[in-house]
């Protein structure tokens, strides 16, 4: 067994799988003579991780395997035996053809599987709730809480066909396949899709979210380790799905800021921003892109396209990314937040019936931007800007879901709510295999 | 046959053990003896599908995507004549099946004709409604909405078609075969598949009608 | 790099949008479809050069024995299964090879049409034909019923099966298949970003096999309430036909969904619905969500009564009643009624709140606990008895090795944190196919083993069956653990092309473990061809081969067409080793006409019809949809018109049997 935790947990730290893992001494001793051992020859990037909610996540595959293979070793370790001792030819076993009921084995059968889930359960019911994507994280690795006026750099992330589009709203500059981020600083992702649903997914730091076109999901991460990942779309999502991949170079503070320098920079070129340190795939010819991603470059660059080289544009318009979360970039079209308005209060009635090309979003499948929509002429302007007098909704302002790290962890594993004194099932009782054995009057109230 | 185990004694003949663990006295089974829970089971299946339709209407019933809701579409009057005409063939088909039990063809085909005119009379409506609203241009494909109404109401009304094909058909069988048995238990699942649609319309008619109109 | 769309515009009224560009154009596909095309003729002059078509057609195609639609089931299966299995050697050598700026041999529109189709293919036309086949004749023999309870609906929903296969297949030669993954979820199912005809093969397929699964399902519940042997209380049934039961009132209580989604996915695809648009307020997550709430379901269909093999194997092998019935049966229940409350554990990366994943998290481990119990049941059930390894047995216990690993593989999968980092990757794979390979598929090759000499009146070859199993069981390990590798590494799965060649020792030791199982099909086929050629050697000349203990091994092998004379008496749930205890002889006196369904063409009609609706409806060939929908109204209102369904078989063919029957036995008992 691990030692006992010697004080209280600081809040926004050492909780989760890694807190009972006591700093993967459980990991080195149980399983890292098989399962780690025998994998660590390849990089296992899942289990071995560079961000700590990647660290957190891979601990608990090794946690889950752990607990289960309580019961699955002796399990496969009984069909072997019996298997083999009471083959026909074996006539010393012994040999019951009526036996066929027992009530304590029944009892065991039952059990046994139960006290594996109910430890289970709880390791799931807390560490999805700490690992909620879509709460900011509570702390940069497992001995440094996030201090309380760290303020997440932010990334809105595009799934397009089939290439990512990053935009760094704070820096004001966006990139085309290519993720840079500052390790050890708190990152939260927006993350959505222009026409098919697809997953972002960089498994060095964090676990996958589904990116999905007319919404948008959160992902918290943090990068612990500097380096270069790859990240990649884990949902198919088309004929260019496979080459769908994206570098994601973990830098300091320093080079980041650098980054954003040069990228600043590049846009009087108008160019695809090749440098030395991101070194290319052979890129054709380039693209008529580069330097400001306003609407209409992102119109150009939501087209079907495949192997998209590194593209960096100095400056974004600022309200390009909730425009395309709410399905708006093309002019003439009504943004999905206004609609949602309209409909809230009972649609438009039998008057909005005629507007139908400026809700048009799939109709052109990926042939987006089509001429016919592309310029709308003056009625429809018209329409829109009394649509848009009449919801008095602010495009691209959807509710914001994230969800604060919590101060005090007790609350997620119930500890902290007034149980018996005599049931006291907290984590570290949940993990161990002989939690029923334990004598009732210990309390877990005075530990936390 | 009792049901208790038999030991391995040797105190039974053969032929008392034969006649423990063999029917030898079998009579044919009556034929369609698993047709009512059959069909029960086919109707619940079908049940699951309006479910599904009732599902997708309440994820959608709200998406009127900058279009016409339910207050500016449905004219409760009209949809309550339609209630009125499906719930009285509900009860011709009742006097139908009383009249069967009373070995009466004609009265059985009588009673069926006029169940007829009712579900017609019903789809008339409905499609008068679907006409007028396609004619304004509230098209299934305006909204989410307009979507799962269409569907959840289309959905039943092709079933009350495919009611009224059976019923046909039946009103035939019955004239030429008479009130067989076979007949007697088609009959009995085209009641039980006409009650079922009427229940499926109340449910169409309080969730979609009357709470769209609240 | 930018896309080139295909113009696929072209329509006509007389062929829709068929047009020569729909042939093969792929070399590759284009030399399947010669080899497949002449084969077909070669089949087709044989079977008319033998004078056989009216054999099949009176005998087998217009037959509503449940035991010849059962085994016509598991034909189909077993057809369908060498497809999908091509599809996934295509996917390995395509993974194996497409390294470093290679791009394969095969194209995206290609392979993601392969990968697509192997999905579909496996649960839909090799999974499910397996095990509705099994269920259809093993269920009325071990009730000690003559047939179900709707012999022509059952050969119906077998022709509506096939109907679904056969367009799947047209889609490898007319035109082409879906590529949006097997389960299509739309917007990519959409019109707009599949604007061609391959999902609407894949919805037709779908939509009209489902009707013959769903029908099927209310087939076998209704039979197995209603006609079970006098005596066999719900407590005496043996698991195999509780298992089945189970899972029949799965499909009824699933299908259902299927078709309600499929049909609004072909409204929004026809007709510009907007049920799962982006635009115009329709939600794809609804699709998804609807679509699992029958997916979930399904993988309990397929393998529930692969379970109820299991436990029936292990207790005939073991010579030993089953441990723990009334657990087993509870589990089962339990595991029925929990598969609708963890739909949502294949989508915890949608993004839902963490108490609604915690919430389907923690329902998906539950599962495991009435599933460890059966294990623990076969496991004791083990214990002290004298377990013969014939062929079924060994399969049982490659079974339950295997499947352990991938049902611990699931309970990983099922912390939502933990399947943030391996959903859709390599390691999800591996672990459906560890418990559909290990779970359902091994089940099938031991109940083929097992049920075999019962069908056809001779046992399976050994040898050969050994051969199989030792290629297949190895090969199972070395094809997917690579893959378990893969996942941790964090590859993702779909992926036709790869970057990092580090990877690619582990897709060729993937695609050599693909060839040993190749190797297991292989050897299986030859055990086949062996065991018929061999077939007077492997005679089974008493009915009950393995010594048996449910009421299938009470006559004979095969059963004549009423599977028994007399109604068998049921007094304990292994019924027939209770009669062979207390010694009962089989009566050879007193038989008397027997009452029988008549065989009937309608079944194959309609699905005839059915397939050319589909075919109309892929191709938006108006006229024949309108045609061939008529037809299918119009037929069965005429299919009602007939009353004279049922016949009695004579006494004297019912003496004459029995007789041969007794001369049989006395033969093998002397």
């Amino acid at each position: 067994m691990h030692p006992p935790e010697p004080r209280l947990n600081p809040p926004g730290r050492l909780f989760g799988p890694s807190r009972f893992l006591n700093q993967r001494t459980v990991a080195a001793l149980g399983l890292a003579g098989m399962l780690t051992a025998a994998l660590s020859g390849c990089n296992t990037v899942v289990l071995d991780p560079a961000g700590d909610v990647a660290r957190q996540q891979g601990d608990l595959v090794i946690v889950s395997v752990l607990l289960m293979l309580l019961i699955v070793i002796p399990v496969m370790a009984a069909v072997v035996i019996f298997a083999w001792r009471y083959r026909a030819s074996n006539k010393d076993a012994k040999y019951e053809p009526d036996w066929d009921h027992s009530t304590q084995l029944e009892l065991l059968i039952w059990t046994a599987p139960l006290l594996i889930i109910i430890c289970l359960g709880a390791v799931t019911w807390t560490s999805t709730h700490l690992l909620d994507p879509y709460r900011t994280i509570g702390r940069i690795d497992h001995e440094t809480p996030v201090a309380a006026n760290a303020k997440p750099l932010e990334v809105q992330v595009v799934a397009l066909d089939w290439k990512w589009l990053f935009i760094y709203p704070e820096q004001g500059i966006a990139t085309v396949n290519e993720l840079v981020v500052p390790a050890g600083r708190p990152l939260q992702f927006k993350i959505t899709s222009s026409s098919v649903m697809n997953s972002f997914y960089v498994p060095a730091m964090a676990g996958q979210i589904y990116a999905m076109p007319g919404m948008e999901t959160r992902l918290h991460a943090v990068m612990n380790e500097t380096g270069k990942f790859e990240g990649f779309s884990a949902n198919y999502s088309g004929a260019g799905f496979s080459n769908m991949r994206f570098a994601t170079h973990s830098v300091d503070e320093a080079g980041f800021a650098k980054w954003v320098g040069e990228v600043k920079a590049s846009g009087k070129q108008a160019n695809t921003g090749q440098t030395a340190d991101a070194p290319l795939p052979e890129a054709p010819a380039a693209p008529p892109l580069g330097g400001n991603l306003d609407r209409a470059a992102y119109l150009e660059l939501e087209k079907p396209s495949e192997k998209v080289p590194v593209i960096r544009f100095a400056t974004v318009a600022p309200d390009l990314y909730g425009a395309i979360v709410d399905m708006c970039v093309e002019p003439g079209k009504m943004c999905s937040s206004e609609m949602m308005a309209i409909d809230a209060h009972g649609g438009l009635g039998k008057a909005g019936i005629r507007n139908v090309s400026m809700l048009e979003y799939d109709k052109n499948g990926r042939q987006a931007g089509t001429d016919a929509t592309a310029s709308p002429d003056a009625a429809v302007r018209k329409e829109l800007a009394w649509v848009r007098a009449l919801c008095r909704q602010i495009p691209g302002s959807a509710p914001d879901g994230t969800i604060k790290a919590p101060t005090d962890m007790r609350s997620l594993n119930g500890a902290g709510l007034a149980a018996p004194q005599s049931i006291g099932l907290g984590q570290q009782e949940a993990l161990a295999p002989d939690a029923a054995a334990r004598p009732a009057h210990v309390s877990l109230n005075s530990r936390n | 046959m009792t049901a208790t185990t038999v030991n391995p004694t040797h105190d039974l003949s053969q032929a008392q053990l034969q006649a423990a663990f063999y029917d030898l006295d079998e009579h044919d089974h009556p034929e369609g003896g698993s047709t009512m829970l059959g069909f029960w089971m086919y109707l619940m299946s079908d049940c699951l599908i309006f479910a599904m339709l009732f599902a997708a209407y309440g994820v959608l019933g709200g998406n009127f995507a900058a279009g016409p809701g339910p207050k500016d579409l449905f004219e409760l009057p009209l949809v309550a004549l339609n209630t009125a005409m499906l719930l009285f063939s509900s009860i011709t088909y009742g006097f139908a099946m009383l009249a069967m039990e009373k070995g009466s063809k004609g009265a059985v085909q009588l009673w069926l004709l006029v169940t007829a005119a009712f579900g017609i009379a019903f789809l008339a409506i409905e499609m008068y409604e679907f006409y007028h609203l396609i004619h304004e241009g509230a098209t299934p494909m305006r909204s989410g909405f307009l979507t799962a109404f269409f569907s959840l109401v289309g959905t039943h009304g092709l079933h009350v078609t495919f009611g009224l094909i059976w019923l046909f058909t039946l009103v035939v069988q019955v004239g030429t075969k008479g009130l067989i048995p076979a007949n007697r238990r088609r009959l009995m699942c085209l009641s039980l598949f006409w009650h079922f649609l009427d229940v499926i319309w109340i449910g169409v008619f309080t969730f979609v009608y009357l709470m769209g109109m609240l | 790099m930018a896309i080139e769309a295909v113009d696929h515009s072209h329509w006509s009224p007389l062929l829709g949008r068929l047009w020569l560009d729909a042939l093969p154009q792929e070399p590759i596909v284009l030399a399947t479809f010669v080899v497949v095309a002449l084969g077909g003729v070669a089949l087709v002059a044989a079977l008319t050069y033998f004078k056989l078509w009216g054999y099949l057609w009176k005998e087998w195609f217009t037959s509503v024995d449940h035991k010849k639609i059962g085994v016509m089931y598991m034909v189909l299966g077993l057809i369908m299964l060498l497809r999908g299995f091509a599809d996934a050697v295509m996917m390995r050598i395509q993974q194996s090879i497409a390294f470093n700026g290679n791009e394969g041999y095969l194209n995206a529109h290609h392979y993601d049409q392969i990968f697509t189709a192997h999905g579909v293919i496996m649960i839909f036309f090799v999974a499910m034909p397996f095990v509705t086949g099994l269920m259809n004749y093993i269920v009325p023999l071990q009730i000690g019923a003559r047939d179900v309870s709707f012999p022509f609906l059952n050969n119906f929903s077998f022709w509506m099966t096939t109907a679904g296969a056969v367009l799947v297949m047209m889609s490898l030669f007319i035109g082409e298949f879906a590529q949006t993954g097997w389960l299509a979820y739309p917007p990519l199912s959409n019109l707009a970003y599949s604007p061609w005809v391959g999902v609407d093969y894949y919805i037709w397929a779908l939509q009209i096999a489902g009707v013959g699964t769903l029908l099927s399902g209310v087939n076998l519940i209704a039979t197995i309430v209603k006609m079970r042997a006098p005596g066999m209380t719900m407590m005496r049934m043996p698991i195999f036909t509780w298992t089945s039961l189970c899972t029949n009132i799965l499909i009824v209580a699933a299908f259902p969904v299927l078709t309600a989604v499929m049909s609004m996915l072909s409204l929004d695809r026809y007709l510009g619905f907007n049920f799962f648009s982006n635009d115009f307020g329709g939600s794809p997550m609804m699709y998804v969500n609807l679509i699992w709430i029958w997916g979930h379901p399904e993988v309990y269909i397929l393998i529930l009564p692969l379970f109820g093999v299991f436990s029936e194997v292990t207790a005939t092998f073991c010579g030993k009643r089953l441990f723990g019935y009334s657990s087993m049966v509870y589990a089962t229940l339990v595991i029925t009624i929990l598969s609708y409350l963890v739909w949502l554990h294949h989508f915890f990366t949608m993004g839902s709140g963490a108490s609604v994943n915690s919430f389907f998290g923690i329902t998906t481990m539950v599962i495991s606990i009435p599933t460890g119990a059966k294990l623990f049941n076969w496991l004791f059930t083990m214990y002290r008895a004298r377990i013969r390894y014939e062929l079924p047995m060994m399969w049982t216990v490659a079974f339950m090795l295997t499947f352990t690993i991938g049902g611990m593989t699931g309970v990983m999968l099922a912390i939502p944190p933990a399947d943030f980092v391996l959903h859709n990757s390599l390691f999800l794979i591996a672990h459906f196919h560890n418990v559909i390979i290990g779970g359902v598929l091994f089940g099938i090759f031991a109940a083929i083993n097992f049920w075999w000499p019962k069908a056809f009146g001779f046992k399976l070859n050994q040898f050969w069956g050994k051969v199989s199993f030792w290629l297949w069981v190895p090969g199972f390990w070395v094809a997917f653990t690579p893959l378990y590798i893969l996942g941790f590494m964090g590859v993702t799965r779909r992926m036709r092309v790869f970057d990092d060649p580090s990877i690619q020792i582990w897709f060729v030791i993937a695609a050599f473990g693909v060839v040993m199982i190749a190797g297991g099909i292989g050897a299986m086929l030859v055990q086949f061809a062996v065991s018929i050629w061999k077939r007077e050697e492997l005679k089974d000349e008493t009915g009950d081969p393995w010594n048996g203990r449910t009421l299938e091994w009470a006559t004979s092998s095969p059963p004549p067409e009423y599977n028994f004379a007399f109604t068998p008496i049921v007094h304990d749930i292994d019924a027939w080793e209770d009669m062979k205890r207390c010694g009962v002889e089989r009566p050879t006196t007193g038989f008397r006409p027997i009452h029988m369904p008549k065989g009937t063409g309608t079944g194959i009609i309609l699905a005839g019809l059915s397939t050319a609706l589909g075919f109309a409806m892929i191709w938006y060939i108006w006229w024949l949809a309108a045609v061939s929908f008529v037809g299918i109204l119009g037929y069965s209102i005429f299919h009602t018109f007939n009353y004279k369904r049922d016949y009695h078989i004579p006494v004297e063919t019912v003496e004459a049997t029995e007789a041969a029957r007794t001369r049989q036995l006395a033969a093998a008992g002397a």
